[in-house]
């Protein structure tokens, strides 16, 4: 195990039924700083991972070894009450206080401080009902650096957001690895998500151990489509003196011909 | 239509409600069949306070006699019940994640209930009463966990209908004692209890209300902050670091020690729970750090007007319970009124 290791997963395996493995056999292991995608359809076993890495869930089989505390960013979701920004984010502020306490002071300051570097200063008192859904995603950010976890769990942070707040939450997934040196795990169904952020891959393979490596190397036509169960084809364009690639679904058109 | 926040202004209304409270305490000791002059109330209350060393009493000795034994206790115990019972409905609105949760919604007031009227029903003393309350109280909170922990549906719609269904066997029960009760010496005592009153409190009962009260009061106080956290549910709150279980059966405990000790002494008294939090987030915001001292200055000052007009208006007196009832219903509707337009906010 390298010293700079942050996240290490050795043979784990989960099932909620006896026999029915909904996940087996995962291995693999995150430096610091690093970025994971794992990806899966439906029903492969994402959100139990998520469940099995907050301990929320305790692996029928292998070992999870965490060095550092973690922050988690659920799926987007309402709060059932019109909380402000402020009172969301210093929610990141738990597992500093106990069952009596209230954020003080300084939970106050570090809450501020990390709207400040996302740039949410001015959302403070907004509540969080009446924001966009990518504004309510990067609150949901800045409440996992208030909670100052070093190891970053997102749950599909990029789904159910349009194409230019999915770069926004991206290029900050990216600038929270490379800047802080937050190691970050996140799931996601969209392989371009993979290619723009993530260090590493892990696919979700059905009736086979996951396939995790260097995200260029993971992500294959033959790979992904497997994973989907549907034809991927891989493109590649030159844009602006960047080279990248990105995989399209091969959706058959199924419409019956106009009849006129 | 926006919410307008004024959660940056908490101190401005705990200045202002703590000042009406106060003058409608002295406003409410005055008021009643014997008259007493509210500068006479004060004086009283203020040489209560601070004795100043004078040869004169202040006030006269009915005067003394009426305010400090026959009206304070039940003034000071209209308040605490009130203060109960708003934070009791705005900390069970935060942990079910629902602002139309109250106690009586989860079985606890009609568990509780139940377990006063069987010790009224045996003439048992106070201390029974409330142990007895307290005692059925938190089985009808078991009986709704078990039930909704079988239920796979939504947990809220399983919560609240396992509550209908706690909360609907334990008036059967109430029922059943009513039915069996001697119709000369018991009925009239227990219909009259279970309407709600507070025309029995003296020192002795007050005695018995407001260590439980107070206790449990301060203690949900003090962890109102993660009411916050326990209202973005179970995943979330988890993945922030908080031990939910114990987290939520502490409040629930708390909960039911206020409703259980508010009931036996007072009978039952609904909406209060419902209405005032609702009012509290208008005044000042969701955040639960001041939704509940707000509630429970709102409470206390709900429920003594409540007993003021239980008094005041008819030679016979009303029972509170009916009155909080008559009055806590349609304020209700119009702040549903409101939600439909968008002032309350929600997860809709």
């Amino acid at each position: 195990m390298s010293e700079t290791s942050a996240l290490r997963l050795e043979g784990i395996g989960h099932w909620y039924r006896p026999g029915e493995w909904i996940v087996r056999h995962i291995d693999a292991e995150l430096r610091r700083g690093e970025v994971l995608a794992v990806l899966g359809p439906n029903g492969r076993g994402k959100t139990t991972l998520i469940n099995l890495l907050l301990g929320l869930l305790t692996p029928r089989e292998g070992q999870l070894t965490c060095h550092g505390p973690l922050a988690f960013v659920p799926q987007l979701f309402a709060p059932p009450f019109p909380y402000s920004v402020l009172e969301m984010v210093l929610m990141g502020r738990a597992r500093h206080l106990g069952l009596w306490q209230t954020p003080g002071r300084q939970d106050h300051a570090i809450a501020r401080a990390a709207l400040a570097e996302l740039g949410l200063e001015g959302l403070a008192e907004r509540p969080v009902t009446q924001l966009s859904g990518g504004q309510r995603q990067m609150v949901m950010l800045a409440r996992a650096l208030a909670s100052e976890g070093e190891i970053l769990i997102l749950d599909e942070p990029a789904a159910a957001l349009d194409l230019r707040n999915q770069a926004a939450i991206l290029a900050l997934i990216g600038r929270l690895a490379d800047e802080r040196g937050l190691t970050v795990l996140f799931t996601t169904h969209q392989p371009q998500h993979a290619l723009a952020v993530a260090d590493r891959a892990m696919l979700l393979l059905p009736d086979q151990p996951p396939l995790v490596g260097p995200t260029a190397t993971v992500m294959q036509e033959e790979s992904l489509s497997r994973l989907y169960g549907i034809d991927l084809h891989r493109v590649e364009v030159n844009h602006a003196g960047t080279h990248q690639q990105s995989f399209i679904p091969l959706f058959e058109r199924r419409r019956r011909p106009p009849t006129a | 239509m926006p919410i307008p926040n004024f959660s940056h202004a908490p101190r401005l209304w705990y200045a202002l409600l703590g000042l009406l409270l106060v003058l409608l305490v002295i406003a409410s000791l005055g008021m009643g069949r014997y008259p007493v002059p509210f500068s006479s109330v004060a004086a009283i209350l203020g040489d209560q306070l601070l004795p100043l060393p004078t040869t004169t009493p202040v006030g006269s000795e009915v005067e003394r006699l009426v305010v400090l034994q026959l009206r304070l206790p039940r003034v000071v115990g209209a308040v605490l019940v009130g203060m109960a019972l708003a934070m009791a409905g705005a900390t069970l609105q935060g942990l079910f994640r629902n602002p139309l949760v109250d106690a009586h919604i989860v079985g606890i007031s009609s568990g509780a209930s139940f377990g006063g009227v069987v010790a009224l029903l045996f003439a048992l003393p106070s201390v029974v009463v409330v142990g007895s309350a307290f005692g059925a109280g938190l089985l009808a909170l078991l009986a709704v966990f078990a039930m909704s922990r079988a239920s796979h549906a939504s947990r809220i719609t399983t919560l609240v209908l396992a509550g209908l269904v706690t909360g609907t066997f334990c008036s059967a029960l109430v029922g059943l004692v009513v039915f069996a009760a001697d119709p000369e010496a018991q009925l009239p005592g227990i219909v009259y209890w279970l309407m709600g009153s507070f025309s029995q409190l003296d020192y002795r009962r007050l005695a018995l209300l407001a260590p439980p009260l107070l206790l449990a009061g301060l203690l949900l106080h003090r962890m109102r902050w993660r009411l916050n956290l326990l209202s973005l549910g179970d995943h979330d709150a988890r993945g922030l670091g908080v031990a939910v279980e114990r987290t939520r059966w502490t409040a629930l405990g708390l909960v039911t020690l206020m409703v259980a000790a508010q009931v036996a002494v007072s009978g039952t008294i609904g909406w209060v729970g419902l209405v005032i939090p609702h009012l509290a987030r208008i005044l000042t915001g969701p955040d639960h750090r001041t939704l509940l001292p707000i509630s429970a200055l709102l409470g206390g000052l709900f429920m003594l007007a409540i007993d003021g007009l239980a008094r005041g208006f008819t030679a016979q007196e009303l029972p509170v319970g009916l009155l909080a009832a008559l009055v806590g219903t349609p304020l209700f509707a119009y702040l549903l009124w409101r939600r439909r337009e968008g002032g309350l906010g929600g997860a809709e």
